[in-house]
Formats: structure tokens, sequence, C-alpha cells
């Protein structure tokens, strides 16, 4: 077995024979002729020519891939048609009393590596397109064919890089992955890949040899690994991961964008839940209806030192604005117990789970919590956040809570920075006391969430980090449901809603019973989204 | 002779589509119409899609279109709806 690494442009798995993608090259021969203007005559009807052919591919791509991606072909025109280009060609036959195909393959030269000497990625990709067309219009003027690739089987195409004109003219029934030597992931190759929901490894480099023409292999889209004739351990977990990809985008196919409503017609919020900024593309990817929790200890585990306003508020903005208008619940910081930062200086605890952390540092320590209580009323502005506080036990916390909102507000307000006045803001129900007191706390606050993790083990006052009990510890303990039912009464008693965000919303025996509770939003890993979603359809 | 100044608001600078659509259009008119990028001495041809996309322009930027000779009025007008609609 041979691994080789490269760039992942699309995630999914193929399994075939690699086929190389066979490219009539065309030979320039630069030879001297007598009559230039029937030279130039040559070169203008192989221009008519190439421009019918890349009408035509626009076409098939339209229908194919869509007009964004169509509109490629469209620039080929243009380039073909340019001012500089042409002029560029008839110079030098006239110039130089050369054949059209010498002075297209050198002028064609000449502008690719224009392109691939700029210092912008995108740019760089472009000199693909004007290689495309110079050898469009040569084989054009020498008659030479196309190339592609002659199998009856579907294989995974190889090369050294596609242009896209030899991309669109693959017959898609017969291409089951990509693998490239060179190109980048703006390359057309890459985009078409995604377009077409095709797994593809680019950047392999030389490693990729002619040699493996015809053999057994694996392309892994998502780690941007190449396995040629693998073992029987890879195939096994490749087949393996390839069946588990192909079952979660036919749920998604199925699933995506349909409404999370039983069979009786009750409706539920599907949120997901993540721990950075780079989880947001899952959370998308799979549908959810908006971020219901929103961990923002990731900031501070980091970091060497605490996290500026200014760097908070970048990130908050940002996961805000890539969820355009769906909601972000963010929970302000949770450290202490199981997780650590060395520059907090905490102490060591007997019973960190029932120690000094999360809304009791930020309450005894209120400049930490207020600079990221700005940084999320700053990041307000460009998205729905709403706010969650930890841990919470008393009335008392959440009005000292809401003193210190009010203040960082009124100094908003005072600097001139937008901010938005309605965020909502709620509380994690993770204490039997903020359960027992549910009622009151529901007059101070717009939402609970209720943390599952917390709540079972204070609850059962079982330790979850002592596998000792692991045989005691019953997340479906009535104790722990009848919390949530209570907190969910209350809530619904003074006109608020609830959500439960804790590793009980992925517990599909449970999502019946939270639906009659009546809880409002189950948020869940992303890739929990829409297996829930699938058992509340079938819910009556 | 007339001119138009723009800085560039799209992520992507003037890519393909967008030099595409300004090449096109600029392509049909009579005056000579050059476009540069402030800070860089080169002045360019705008009908030319290669010269443009040359300019390797991008978010921030600020670029000048001039154009020259007796649709100069229109030419312009015609950069700046593109330039503010699509970039």
């Amino acid at each position: 077995m041979i691994t080789l690494k490269g760039k992942s442009v699309f995630g999914g798995v193929a399994i075939g024979r690699l086929a190389f993608y066979k490219r009539a090259e065309p030979k320039i021969k630069r030879h001297h002729i007598e009559d230039v203007h029937a030279e130039i005559r040559r070169f203008e009807e192989a221009k008519g020519q190439a421009l019918h052919q890349l009408q035509e591919l626009y076409d098939k791509a339209m229908g194919d891939v869509g007009e964004a991606n169509a509109m490629i072909f469209e620039v080929h025109q243009m380039m073909l048609q340019d001012f500089d280009y042409i002029e560029s060609v008839k110079n030098i036959i006239t110039a130089q009393e050369v054949n059209a195909e010498y002075a297209v393959g050198t002028t064609g030269d000449n502008f690719a590596q224009m392109f691939a000497s700029m210092d912008d990625a995108y740019m760089q990709g472009r000199a693909a397109d004007v290689k495309d067309i110079s050898n469009r219009l040569v084989k054009i003027l020498t008659g030479r064919a196309e190339g592609g690739i002659k199998t009856d089987e579907p294989v995974i195409v190889a090369a050294d890089d596609l242009v896209p004109s030899e991309t669109v003219q693959l017959d898609k029934e017969k291409v089951l992955g990509f693998a490239t030597m060179y190109g980048s992931a703006n390359s057309h190759t890459a985009i078409l890949a995604r377009t077409m929901n095709i797994p593809a490894v680019i950047g392999l480099g030389e490693d990729l040899s002619k040699e493996y023409d015809g053999k057994y292999c694996i392309v892994d889209g998502f780690s941007g690994t190449v396995f040629i004739e693998p073992n029987e351990e890879i195939l096994r977990m490749m087949t393996e991961k390839r069946e588990e990809d192909l079952r979660r985008k036919a749920l998604l196919n199925e699933l995506k964008g349909k409404e999370n409503v039983t069979l009786s017609g009750r409706k539920i919020n599907v949120y997901a839940n993540i721990g950075n900024l780079a989880d947001v593309g899952a959370v998308l990817k799979n549908d959810a209806g908006g971020i219901g929790l929103f961990r923002s200890e990731f900031l501070y585990l980091e970091n060497e030192t605490f996290p500026s306003e200014e760097q908070q508020f970048q990130v908050y903005r940002q996961v805000a604005e890539n969820m355009a208008g769906r909601k972000v619940i963010i929970r302000t910081l949770d450290i202490g117990a199981d997780k650590q930062a060395p520059y907090f200086h905490l102490d060591k605890e007997e019973n960190p789970a029932l120690g000094y952390r999360a809304i009791r540092i930020c309450l005894t320590e209120p400049d930490i919590f207020k600079t990221q209580l700005r940084a999320l009323y700053r990041a307000s502005a460009y998205g729905q956040i709403a706010i969650m506080f930890p841990m919470i036990i008393s009335v008392e916390e959440v009005r000292k809570i809401k003193a210190i909102i009010k203040e960082v507000k009124a100094e908003l307000k005072e600097t001139g920075i937008a901010y938005r006045d309605d965020v909502e803001t709620g509380i994690m129900i993770e204490t039997p006391a903020a359960v027992m007191i549910s009622r009151e706390l529901a007059k101070e606050v717009d939402f609970f969430s209720i943390g599952t993790n917390d709540l079972t083990q204070y609850t059962l006052a079982i330790d979850r980090q002592n596998e000792k009990l692991d045989s005691f510890y019953d997340p479906h303990h009535p104790a722990v449901l009848a919390m949530i039912k209570m907190a969910a009464d209350n809530a619904h008693a003074e006109g608020k809603w609830i959500g439960l965000c804790g590793e009980l919303g992925a517990d599909l025996t449970l999502t019946e019973t939270f639906l009659e509770m009546g809880l409002d939003e189950l948020s869940v890993s992303p890739a929990m989204v829409l297996p829930l979603r699938k058992k509340i359809r079938e819910i009556r | 002779m007339k001119e138009f100044k723009y800085v560039i608001k799209d992520e992507q600078g003037i890519h393909a589509r967008p030099a595409g659509m300004l090449v096109k259009e600029l392509g049909r008119k009579k005056s000579n119409i050059t476009i540069q990028k402030i800070g860089d001495d080169r002045v360019v041809n705008a009908k030319s899609i290669m010269a443009v996309m040359s300019l390797g322009v991008k978010k921030d930027n600020e670029v000048l279109i001039t154009a020259d000779g007796g649709d100069e009025e229109e030419a312009i007008q015609a950069a700046e709806k593109i330039l503010t609609e699509n970039l």
C-alpha cells in the first residue's frame, strides 16, 4: 500500500480504479510562413470555432452545475476576444513570420506566466484559464482530437491538473473521485468537485505517478489522503467511512430544510452546540436552526492570558454573521472544576465541582466578566445573539448580573458604540437549587437552558469524573426527569421559553418525553441535528 | 476627459466575473478607457479582461477609471454603475 497526502477540496470517500486523464497534448512546432495575412485568417477562423465550442460548454455547464459555475466559460470567451491577447498573437505572426500555433502558444505562456506571478491565490489560479483557451486554439489549428478517460466502469480520475473544460466534458456517471498533482482550492476543478459532490484531493505532487494508472485506490476527501492498493484494514475502515458519509448525505438530502415537526404537528427547535469558531461550518452543513450553546471557554483555555475585548468581539461577531440572523446563544465563561487555565490562578480545591467556578468567578471578579459582556453586546449588532449564564443558584445572582449588564450598556451608549437593546438573556438550569426556585428565576430572565450533565451530577450526587460510579450513574433517573419537567412548567407559567443543551438532548429514547414536557428547543452536537430531526418527524 | 474613483468593497476584489462584466460593457464604447489602481503606476486598457485582472485589485483598493472620447460621459456612467452594483 502506498499513502499519498494532498489537500482536501471536497469530503467524501471514493473507492475504485485510478484512471489517468489522457490528454492529447498538442506539440507546437515553430515554422516560418510566407503569407502573414493567410496565417492571421487561420487564427481568426480558429478563434471563431473556439468561441462556438465555449458557447456549447457554457450551455452544458448551465445544465450540469448551474450559472455561477458556468460563468467561467463566458469569461473564457472574453479572454479569447481580449484585445491584448489578440494583438499579441497577431504581432508574433507578423513580426516573426511564424505559424499561428506558435504565436498562440507563446502568447498563452506569457499571459499565464503573468497570472502565475501575482501575489494572490485566486489570480494565480487564472493561469490555468489562459492555458485552457490557448490549448483549445492550438488543438483546433492542428486538428487534434480531445483527450479524456476511456473506461466502461466508473473510475477515480487522476491528472496533473484538470482545466475547467476537461472537468465539464467528463461523463459524470463515470467519475467516482478526483486526485490531482497540482491545483489550488480556488481552481475550477476544486469548485466543480464541490458543486458536483465528488470527493477530491488535490496537490498530491509528483508522488501521484502514472505507474498507478489502472490500480485500485481510495480517495479520502476528508483527510486529503489517497491510498494506492490499500491493505484490508484501510479498505474496511474506508468502506465504513464511506457508508457513514453516504448515510449522512442521504439523511441531509431527505431532511434538509424540513421542519422539526411531529406527525401530530408539534414543533420544536433543533439547535447545535459548538465549542469553537471552526464548528460553525458543521452547524450550517447539518442545517441546524441556530446555536443553542456556544461554549466561550475555548477563548480562555487557548489563550496565555485573559483574552481581550477586541479578540472576543471578533469571534462572537464572526459567529453571529456566519449564522446570518439565526439565533446564537453564547454562554459566558464557565471555567473552574475540570476546565482550568493557569493564568486564572485558581486554588486547588477539595471539591472543584462544588467550588469556585463559572458565574461565581465572574461575580467575584467583575472586570473579567465586564470585558466579556462588552464584547458580547458589541457583537449583538451583527446578528441575533442571546447570552446565558452558567451555574446559577439564586435570584440575587441574576439581579447582580443584570446590574452589571446595565452598566455595560450605559458605557457603550456613552461612547457611541452600536449594540442591540433587545438581546435575550437567560440562565442555565444545572443545579437542583435553580430548579426549585425556577418560578422566581423565570420572572427575571427571557429563557432557560437545561444543562443535563451538571444537573444529573448534582441531583444524583455523583461525580462525573469518577469511573467507579458509572454503574450508579443513570441519566434517565426519574429525579432528573422530574427536575426538567418542573423547570419547564415554571418557565411556561411565566411565559418564558426553555431549551435543553446537555448530552441528554441527543438521547433519542427521550425525545418523546421532552416533547411531552413541552420543551421549546433541543441543542445537540452538529452531527446529531439530522438524526434528531428524523426522530421528531416520526413521533405522533 | 471624464474620471471616476471607487474603493472596492467586495471581499474577493475585482475577480473574473465583475471584470468580465466591466470589460463587456466598456468594450461597446468608442472612447479610450483606462483603469488603474491608486498607488500602482500601471495604467491599463479597461476594455481588456486580461489587463483588468492583471492589476490584482483587492478589497479596499481604490481604482481610477478614465474615459476620453465622444461617449466619455456614457462610458463613465456605465463603469460607475457596474462598480457600485457589483464591487
